[in-house]
């Protein structure tokens, strides 16, 4: 058995194929951004998650420090547990407070931790104790129009 | 006299037919299956099918694929423009194509240079019969003609569809970053950002692999099932390719609906 020129188109097809994997895999999608390779879970309780999505970023001053893995309800305290991977690299004092934020006007939902000043650290499969839940829009007006309105009847 | 009996007969043969087709098709597919010893073990055969489906497909795919990620680049651009997020050019133009048009458009023109060409070529052997004259030398023509063509477009189906993706992404970039201006960072971070690997590139791998699966049998199929005459081979590449497309964009929906259901 001989090789022919075929083989060699073949295997110039294959590589080009692979390649194209490759591309879409490394640059196009997250394969290599998204892989925490060493990651603990943290918990947290929130009254409203608002839009929050599994697979959601978790950040901290901004930078990406785990992702959302698990969302559900306990129907026991009538709150959205959420559990996140966190890139085993960091670690966050007790008094670290998980909000939901909004990137943007129209962006998507991330879990901000802003970091309090406790010495000692929260450990894998802690809970978050501090919490501020998403900002629903409605309330937020209807609040305002409400103060408004409150605000009218005092001058008065 | 035509009479209700004879409407009942005009609608039920041909539906009859369609299922008996449907039926030896089934067959069929189970037969190439196991008869595909042949063409792994012979592999110049099959690599030579991949030569002809695969790498002569090359250009027509990767022209269409830059020319689709230009077009969505200008289109996704204009669009975006008027909600001032220019930077999501990125996400729309890599998740399209790879959730949808990388496999559906490839599956198409595969289909179309491909698929014609392996009914048309099976189709004439088996009209200058030399189906029949393999088979009389001990020969079996599953194993030896219709195998390694099926294996070699099924191999070729998915690496053209993510050539054709890349390529796409490729042209959204030429447009979207080298002739309009978008940002260049935001426009590859933004689409690292929500393009998953799992959930988008791997689903569309995916699609393109059943496209592959399809196309290739209805190709053969249609080449083994035809008329052994001009007119009956010239029939069997029309419906291999109109019965392809049908059947691929069936199958997206219904892939679509399992993979993509906005429930994440």
């Amino acid at each position: 058995m001989n090789r022919t020129v075929i083989d060699l188109w073949v295997g110039f097809f294959v590589a080009l194929g692979i390649a194209a994997v490759l591309f879409l895999a490394l640059k196009v999608g997250n394969l290599s951004a998204a892989h925490l390779s060493e990651t603990y879970v943290l918990q947290a309780k929130f009254d409203n998650i608002g839009g929050l999505k599994v697979r959601g970023p978790v950040r901290s001053a901004g930078v990406l420090v785990g992702r959302i893995a698990d969302i559900r309800f306990d129907p026991e305290s009538y709150q959205a547990v959420v559990t996140m991977n966190i890139d085993g690299r960091y670690r966050f004092p007790r008094d670290t407070f998980a909000s939901i934020y909004t990137a943007g006007l129209l962006g998507e939902q991330y879990i901000g931790f802003d970091v309090g000043g406790d010495e000692k650290m929260l450990q894998p499969g802690d809970t978050v104790k501090m919490t501020q839940s998403a900002v629903v829009l409605e309330k937020l007006i209807s609040q305002f129009l409400f103060g408004k309105a409150a605000e009218g009847q005092d001058s008065k | 006299m035509p009479g209700p009996l004879d409407l009942l007969r005009k609608i039920g043969a041909p539906t009859v037919d369609r299922i008996w087709r449907l039926g030896f098709a089934a067959r069929f597919f189970f037969a190439i299956l196991t008869h595909s010893g042949t063409a792994f073990r012979r592999l110049p055969l099959t690599l030579r099918e991949i030569y002809f489906s695969g790498v002569l497909s090359l250009l027509i795919i990767l022209v269409s694929g830059l020319f689709v990620g230009l077009v969505l680049g200008l289109q996704g651009y204009e669009t975006l423009q008027r909600y001032g997020s220019t930077e999501a050019l990125g996400i729309l133009v890599a998740l399209s194509l790879v959730r949808e048009l990388g496999p559906v458009v490839a599956g198409l023109l595969f289909a179309s240079r491909a698929g014609s060409s392996i009914t048309a070529e099976i189709g004439l052997m088996k009209t200058t019969e030399q189906l029949k004259a393999m088979d009389m030398m001990a020969v079996n023509p599953l194993a030896r003609v219709v195998a390694p063509r099926f294996w070699g477009g099924v191999v070729s189906m998915p690496l053209l569809a993510a050539m054709f993706s890349a390529m796409g992404v490729f042209g959204g970039w030429l447009i979207g970053v080298v002739f309009i201006g978008v940002d260049d960072g935001a426009f590859w971070s933004q689409m690292q950002s929500s393009v998953d690997f799992r959930y988008d590139i791997l689903n569309g791998i995916i699609k393109s692999v059943v496209f592959g699966f399809a196309v290739s049998l209805i190709a053969v199929f249609e080449g083994y099932d035809a008329v052994p005459t001009a007119e009956g081979v010239s029939r069997a590449i029309t419906r291999t390719v109109v019965t392809s497309a049908m059947t691929i964009l069936a199958l997206d929906f219904i892939l679509t609906s399992f993979m993509f259901r906005g429930t994440s």
